[in-house]
């Protein structure tokens, strides 16, 4: 599963950094052919309504999304991890007070927060990755929390502590290595969910400007003209948000399984 | 602990947890950079616009002013007995109550979400159970597979699909709205259309009505089947270890007592609690289901409103998707403890 | 004709590191009415022994080779549903931890009549309800007690419980898997008490599993030791007083505490049992055997037979009949 996920997930790296090589087309021109054509020799993927290179848009059209995700994705890791390890080592009130917080935001439903945020900061790579990093950063916490709660009173966290150990050294250099399997997890997963957050975020008119190649866009402006039954402008994009949310999904899901066999018995 | 005392202290402890969401709300759409009179105007009006605007919804006062005002709406009896909903503050569009605008929107978000669930629940817990019973076969495999897959399709996609094949080349269902347009709505008593049209008897509108429902709610509890499929799985493998569905196979119980008497019996519990948590998932999807779909419920509300850059009822809308996700985890919690005897001590 | 008789029963655990062979070439048999006891350390497949009777072997498990007949009967041959009808009816099985052998969201009645009902449709709702009450009222229960929940009954009476839905269709054979290692030593001595007089009113035979030894030769006429999967002695237990063969089960015996002879030096026999992914070659007690010869180390020893109800696996034991001296220094 790791490998399936890791194989798809590269191939999409890849094929969206050398699209400037490959694509045939400017994947912003539009009337680069006639519109709304089906997939022919001439257009592989069709063109859209404005007559742009269906093909060519697919091949750039992951850079919003991979941009997005991996914004939120380190967003949330830089802000969740520290917070995570930090208020569950004190513990006491500050780590009451930062769970409740979190339990809060994990309870509420992710896209409307990211809805509410995104609508207050408007459009915007940073903008999109940051609303959807503050839906995750939960999840980051709450893993990290229980945690660190099981491993800090083992001996050698307790060893270290003996021998007058300074805090952040025994966060950093006793307990932070035993989290960073499920961080891993936890990463992946929540690159899978940034990615649907995305194309949702995008669905909903929160998303990049429409000339703009990607692929939640692209998926939006089908709908619009659904009943054109164009469906090539439908379905190319919405494959590859599959394919790259699934490539994400199926490495976590992996990763899981071998760090935790006790679900495979 | 009884089970009355453990449902009022769970009640109790609701009330920190709502205040801690109301106020993240207001954190988020008065707190946070981004002046909601100025982004509605897009620069486009005079500061003397704006400023009356400001008045108009009293965003003039101080930030703690509008936090208390915010919260007493809420809770404003007065208020909730004149009109039957809460005060949430007039729309920055059309100046009409926004706490009206949502409570004609929100039964249809209901009545979706009712039907998206029990769609989920049965695929999810149905494929959940076939899995985990014929354990690392083909078949687990292939189950698993599609659980996985399922989780990775954006909702709206599926929405669409379904809709370009059913609605635009099939013409088999209507596609957007809760019933057929040349069909009047039932009188409203829950303003959950099918339930509605089944307490006045009429079939036909109920049928009418499900007709609606179908496509959208199938979009809605097909993706979230997948985590369910997932979750009952992994629960199931749990329990089917456990002694005592050992111990049932022993005494040569029939399969079917085995698997659902003891093995999912237990094993609901902890799918219960998770299915609760997934209601949050499942309003996130609602949205864009609803906006597929046409659907006129709280998620197209808030997407409509989200294009006239109104935040006051976008707020509203967010508010009342808390409350409504808060008072769902309590009901999980209350139906765990009556499920459970242990609790029952 | 023996009520069961097993035959080169082999059971395989097919795991992703490699095949544990949990049970190899086990045989015995068992009269009507019987009593034998399994001893032997933890992992030597006791368990995967006592499972096997009612084909029950956890996931991965497989019989791989050898016949169980119950009644004449191979259950190894038996359909799904035919052998559904012989749990818990003709042979029953006592688990372990009594803690988590009752399904913890259904009344303890409930467990019982749903029992009688599964193997007995004909018995009304009535009837089987007064039937519980009778089976709970010797187990020196409350028959009110039937409508409590199981978290609600401590672990002695859970474990009374287990064994009255064990007699309850008055089987011709239970399999008492280490019923009172999860209780503590007070509580244990009554459960044995209790299974054993019901064992006799009702003329059961009875399979108890233990690693404690003094228990078994206590309580039972036959006596197998088990050790990673192979049978090393079947004796009376009788005879395993008087004459132990095997140095593995002398070395039990000694580490048994002997009140009469309160002097006697406890010895614990040095070593753990084997990895079972990779047993040793030959016997499988040589790298703990004091007596081992290059000939343990390169092949298998049969089970020989030295005496009437007494068999063997050691090559100490053979033509020329090597005797050990029971309490022999080593
Ligand atoms: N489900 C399983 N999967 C893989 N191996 C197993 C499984 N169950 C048992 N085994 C292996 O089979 C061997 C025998 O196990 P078994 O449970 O029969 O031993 P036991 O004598 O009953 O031990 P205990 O006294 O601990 O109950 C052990 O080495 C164990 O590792
Ligand atoms: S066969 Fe050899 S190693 Fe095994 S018990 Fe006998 S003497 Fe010891
Ligand atoms: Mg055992």
């Amino acid at each position: 599963m790791v490998i399936l996920g890791t194989i798809i997930v590269s191939a999409l790296v890849i094929m969206t950094a050398i699209a400037p090589w490959i694509a045939p087309h400017d994947p912003a021109k539009t009337r680069v052919g006639p519109i709304r054509e089906p997939p022919s020799p001439q257009f592989p993927m069709g063109t859209t309504h404005l007559g742009q290179d269906m093909l060519s848009r697919i091949l750039y059209g992951g850079s919003i999304m991979l941009q997005v995700s991996a914004l939120s994705v380190l967003v949330c890791f830089l802000i969740g991890v520290p917070l995570g390890l930090f208020s569950s080592y004190v513990g006491g009130v500050f780590d009451r007070a930062c769970s409740l917080v979190i339990d809060a935001v994990y309870a509420f439903p992710g896209l409307v927060i990211a809805i509410a945020i995104s609508a207050m900061l408007g459009r915007g790579v940073v903008n999109m990755a940051l609303s959807i990093a503050v839906v995750y950063i939960p999840s980051y916490f709450r893993v990290v929390r229980s945690q660190v709660l099981s491993i800090k009173e083992l001996t050698y966290v307790e060893a270290a502590r003996g021998i007058g150990a300074k805090w952040y050294t025994i966060l950093f250099r006793y307990v932070f290595p035993n989290v960073i399997p499920s961080i891993v997890v936890v990463t992946t997963i929540n690159f899978a969910d940034a990615v649907l957050t995305a194309a949702g975020l995008t669905f909903i008119g929160l998303g990049v400007e429409i000339h703009i190649p990607d692929w939640g866009r692209d998926l939006t402006s089908g709908w619009a003209y659904l009943s054109s039954g164009a469906w090539w402008i439908i379905t190319f994009p919405g494959v590859m948000i599959i394919l790259l949310a699934l490539g994400f999904t199926l490495i976590g899901e992996g990763l899981s399984e071998l760090l935790n066999p006790k679900l495979q018995r | 602990m009884g089970l009355r005392s453990y449902i009022i202290t769970r009640i109790l402890l609701t009330i920190p947890t709502l205040l801690l969401l109301l106020s993240m709300v207001f954190l988020i759409m008065r707190v946070l950079p981004g002046d909601p009179v100025a982004l509605h105007f897009e620069k486009k009006a005079t500061p003397e616009q704006m400023e009356s605007m400001r008045r108009a919804l009293g965003l003039d006062t101080p930030l703690w002013t509008q936090y208390i005002e915010y919260l007493g709406g809420l809770v404003d009896i007065g208020y909730i007995l004149e009109h039957g909903y809460p005060n949430l503050g007039k729309s920055m569009q059309t100046f009409e109550e926004v706490g009206g605008q949502i409570f004609s929107a929100f039964p249809a978000t209901l009545e979706l979400a009712f039907y998206s669930m029990i769609i989920a629940s049965v695929i999810g817990i149905l494929l959940g159970v076939i899995s985990s019973k014929s354990y690392n076969s083909i078949l687990d495999h292939l189950i698993r597979g599609v659980g996985t897959v399922t989780y990775a399709v954006p909702i709206f996609f599926l929405g669409i699909v379904f809709q370009l094949i059913f609605g635009v080349y099939l013409r088999w269902l209507p596609t957007g709205l809760r019933i057929n347009p040349a069909v009047d709505p039932p009188a409203t008593i829950t303003g959950l259309y099918t339930i509605d049209s089944l307490l006045q008897g009429n079939l036909f509108k109920f049928f009418e009505s499900l007709k609606a429902l179908l496509l959208p709610s199938l979009t809605l509890g097909i993706i979230l089947s997948g985590i369910f499929i997932r979750m009952t799985r992994t629960n199931m493998l749990e329990t089917l270890r456990l002694d005592f569905v050992t111990a049932a196979k022993a005494r040569g119980l029939k399969e079917s007592t085995v698997t659902y008497g003891y093995a999912l019996r237990n094993a609901f519990l902890p799918i219960l609690t998770m299915m609760g948590l997934q209601f949050a998932i499942l309003l996130g999807g609602a949205i864009l289901t609803e906006t597929t779909f046409s659907w006129p419920g709280l998620g197209r509300y808030i997407v409509d409103r989200i294009n006239f850059r109104d935040y006051t009822a976008i707020q509203g809308a967010v508010v009342v998707f808390g409350l409504f996700v808060t008072l769902v985890s309590l009901v999980v919690d209350i139906l765990y403890a009556y499920l459970d005897p242990r609790i029952r001590l | 004709m023996p009520l069961l008789e097993i035959g080169s029963l082999t059971v395989d655990y097919p795991t992703s590191r490699g095949t544990i062979r949990a049970v190899e070439d086990v045989s015995f048999s068992l009269k009507k009415g019987e009593t034998l006891g399994l001893a032997g350390e933890s992992g030597s497949g006791k368990s995967t022994l006592g499972l096997s009777i009612i084909r029950l072997v956890p996931y991965p498990g497989v019989i791989v080779k050898g016949h169980i007949r119950i009644d004449e009967t191979d259950i190894v041959k038996l359909r799904e549903h035919e052998m559904r009808s012989i749990r818990g009816r003709k042979a029953a099985y006592i688990f372990q931890d009594p803690m988590t052998s009752l399904n913890p969201v259904k009344r303890i009645g409930a467990h019982f009549i749903e029992l009688i009902r599964t193997h007995e449709p004909n018995t009304g709702k009535e009837e089987a309800f007064e039937r519980t009450k009778t089976v709970v009222e010797n187990l020196g229960i409350l028959s009110e007690r039937i409508n409590d929940y199981p978290h609600q009954f401590s672990g002695g009476m859970r474990q009374r419980i287990m064994i009255g839905l064990a007699i309850a269709l008055n089987p011709d054979l239970v399999i008492a898997d280490e019923p009172t290692t999860a209780l503590d030593v007070i509580v244990q001595a009554k459960i044995l008490d209790l299974l054993e007089s019901l064992r006799k009113v009702y003329g059961m035979a009875l399979i108890l599993i233990s690693h404690d030894l003094s228990i078994i030769l206590e309580r039972c006429d036959k006596i197998i030791i088990m050790y990673a999967g192979h049978m090393l002695e079947y004796v009376t237990s009788i005879e395993m007083h008087r004459n132990p063969k095997h140095p593995y089960t002398q070395g039990l015996l000694q580490s048994i505490p002997n009140i009469e002879l309160s002097d006697q030096k406890l010895v614990a026999i040095p070593g753990s049992p084997p990895d079972m992914l990779n047993p040793p070659k030959g016997c499988r007690f040589w790298p703990r055997c004091s007596y081992a010869k290059k000939i343990c180390r390169v092949k298998e020893p049969p089970l020989i037979k030295v005496g009437r109800n007494h068999f063997v696996r050691c090559f100490l034991y053979g033509k020329k009949g090597v005797h050990v001296e029971r309490n022999r220094k080593s």
